[in-house]
């Protein structure tokens, strides 16, 4: 699956499936690399966490589509925000078989992508059922999706850069922004933050180290963490850094009760 | 009809924009002030004459729209902010302005502390920002405690116990923020967000009694209901859909389906009772609606609808600690095609008190000679007596300000051609000839 395939812009047609695995062909999904987060989107948000639908995004857990969300059923735990093309969505599914993980990712072209993935590998593998991907703008919209305290992990791997200063405040992370991430995480939670780009990962790093409500976790910890394997190695974008001999910057915190 | 809408807010100049009259009482009605369009207008109830604000801080009084006024909860301050980027701060005892805070953005709201010590406010995109009052600590900038990702922040407000800072926006939801001892290194703790509206949220409001002294959470908003919260968990307690109540009482069955925006909201504090201004598509309901909120029960209900005789859809509320009157002002700034640039009708319902002997409450609306501060007051704060028979203007006021608060407040959608048309047509190369 090359990066650089010529620009072919129609998709869902029967060869956007791969012959061999039936896996959706990513040159069939190609999407622009920049989507800006501040413009004014048009696509459903739930009016509130219990609005959205756990039925039809995990059947394989909540069978009928019945009371949706009551006290004391699965919620989902791990947040995956850009999540690409969903590389580490599909390994961490099974490495964590029992938690609920949902991706966001603001391309509709990617996200309808990660869906189809979704489904291909529910429907050969058995897998993947625990995964589930939402077209959406977290920056201005997670308080919408998630409860007080109720992820155990977020992830923020290889997000835009946004290189220019004027252009700083679309960064996914920032001082402003970490406010909302602690609110809808549990204290003890984890947030990694993994980048190719320097500058963004000492800005990352800088912001979590300056907020209140997260702390550095030590290194020790950090490599005996069996995510912080697949960061690099399960993501898209890792894989083509490692590719390229790049080299990448990580944030691991915890977050951490007032 | 829609895309018509579109065109007329993308061909009006930014200097154009129509801005509501706004109404706030101090806690003690000591004061009544108005503003209209960059005019402050401040009128002494107590010695019955105009206050004259004085402002020797080197910087100039308003010069745009003001967009947001209010007394702080011990009503020695008074703070005004709008579209011409200040922030001022002004002294109740001799209405001298003892501050002016630069902003980088335009201010869209802004509150003082309950201690007096802070005044915050929020600008245009979604920046909440603080200066300290103290003498010796005030900075002409704003130290930035919170942000809502790129949206407009409605309404500020200060819990009535200080500790927490509530921010309304466009985007439907009211933040609650735990207000820290230290406000400048940011307010990062978020205690709930109160979501349940389906449009924006134009207004908040607590309410509270004896029994319940850390209070409710009331808000209005473009979806045309009140909402009663519990805002320290951000549970809805109850829905009033006030839009649809007022179709019912409205005397003419006619349909006027969507449009029916609570612009304000006002509860007494100490009290039960809630008036609320709804922007009306069909103006048929002149005048305002009264709800009762019941704080054991936490149920909303309506009480009644109090009409006038005259045109007028109110743009803002007022009401002192007491809840004895309601102050109304209905008018805006800017409107187009209009000779006076400006247009402000002040209007007082009183008699809001329950009688202790009497069960039904019976308000009272006001002749212009019966207002408290007489034709003294209304030449104050109207700028002129004889306002009463501009009955077309304020009409088409009240229109103005309703097209300019959805062309704020709501999304613009666009067809799949019209969206085609406008990414061909991006201004960005524009900009650089």
């Amino acid at each position: 699956m090359s990066e650089n395939s010529t620009n072919t812009s129609s998709s869902l047609n029967p060869k956007s499936f791969s012959s061999n695995n039936g896996l959706p062909r990513k040159r069939f999904y190609r999407a622009r690399a920049h989507s800006n987060p501040l413009s004014d989107s048009h696509f459903p948000v739930p009016i509130k966490p219990s609005h959205l639908s756990l039925s039809h995004h995990y059947p394989h857990f909540f069978p009928s589509s019945s009371p949706d969300q009551s006290d004391g059923q699965k919620r989902i735990e791990f947040a995956d925000i850009g999540c690409g093309f969903g590389g580490l969505l599909v390994t961490l599914s099974t490495m964590y078989p029992d938690t609920l993980m949902m991706g966001m990712e603001i391309r509709d072209k990617v996200t309808e992508y990660v869906k189809e993935r979704i489904k291909a590998l529910r429907a050969s593998l058995g897998s993947c059922h625990n995964v589930s991907v939402i077209r959406t703008n977290s920056m201005k919209y997670l308080p919408n999706y998630f409860d007080k305290g109720q992820l155990s992990k977020m992830f923020f791997l290889f997000p835009d850069p946004h290189f220019k200063e004027k252009n700083h405040r679309r960064r996914v992370i920032s001082d402003s922004l970490l406010d909302e991430y602690a609110y809808v995480m549990k204290v003890g939670g984890m947030v990694y933050a993994v980048t190719d780009v320097e500058e963004l990962g000492e800005w990352m790093s800088g912001c979590l180290e300056r907020h209140c409500l997260f702390e550095r976790v030590g290194d020790d910890e950090v490599e005996a963490d069996p995510v912080t394997k697949v960061l690099e190695s399960a993501t898209e974008e890792g894989q083509k850094v490692i590719r390229n001999g790049g080299q990448t910057f990580r944030s691991v915190f915890r977050r951490v009760a007032a | 009809m829609e895309e018509t809408l579109i065109d007329e807010a993308e061909n009006n100049s930014r200097d154009g924009e129509v801005a509501p009259a706004l109404i706030t009482v101090h806690p003690l009605e000591k004061f009544v002030a108005v503003a209209i369009g960059s005019e402050l207008r401040v009128f002494d109830l107590e010695r019955g004459f105009g206050a004259n604000m004085l402002d020797d801080s080197g910087v100039s009084q308003h010069s745009d729209s003001i967009r947001t006024i209010g007394f702080s909860a011990s009503g020695k301050l008074f703070v005004s902010a709008g579209d011409d980027k200040l922030v001022k701060v002004w002294s109740t005892d001799s209405w001298q302005c003892i501050h002016t805070v630069f902003s980088e953005k335009r201010v869209s709201a802004a509150a003082i502390s309950c201690d007096d010590h802070f005044v915050s406010f929020a600008d245009k995109f979604g920046v909440v920002w603080i200066v300290s009052l103290e003498e010796n600590e005030r900075n002409d900038k704003g130290t930035q405690i919170l942000a809502h990702y790129c949206s407009i922040i409605t309404s500020l407000e200060f819990s009535p116990d200080g500790k927490f800072i509530l921010s309304a926006d466009r985007d439907f939801k009211i933040r609650v923020t735990v207000f820290p001892k230290k406000p400048f290194s940011g307010a990062h703790e978020i205690q709930s967000y109160c979501l349940g509206h389906t449009e924006f949220v134009s207004c908040v409001s607590f309410i509270g009694t004896s029994e319940y002294p850390q209070g409710f959470l009331l808000s209005g908003g473009g979806d045309s209901t009140v909402r009663l919260w519990d805002f320290t968990s951000g549970t809805l307690l109850d829905t009033c859909e006030v839009g649809a109540q007022a179709e019912i009482l409205g005397s003419n069955g006619d349909e006027g389906s969507c449009g029916h925006a609570v612009t304000d909201i006002c509860a007494s504090p100490d009290r039960s009772l809630v008036a609320v201004a709804i922007q009306r598509q069909v103006s048929n309901l002149h005048g305002v609606m009264l709800l009762t909120c019941d704080l054991s029960s936490r149920r909303l209900s309506v009480s009644k609808v109090v009409t006038m005789k005259e045109t007028f859809t109110p743009t803002s509320l007022g009401m002192s600690v007491s809840g004895e009157n309601l102050w109304m002002v209905s008018g805006a700034s800017n409107l187009p095609g209009s000779v006076s640039s400006v247009l402000a009708r002040v209007k007082v319902i009183s008699r809001l008190k329950q009688m202790p002997d009497s069960s039904e409450l019976k308000p009272a609306v006001l002749e212009d000679n019966e207002v408290p501060g007489g034709t003294k007051l209304l030449e104050k704060l109207q700028g002129s007596v004889y306002i009463a028979h501009e009955e077309e203007t304020l009409a088409a006021a009240a229109e103005a300000v309703k097209t300019a608060m959805r062309n704020l407040l709501i999304k613009r959608q666009y067809s799949v051609e019209k969206r085609e048309l406008r990414k061909k047509s991006r201004n960005d190369r524009k900009l650089k000839q």
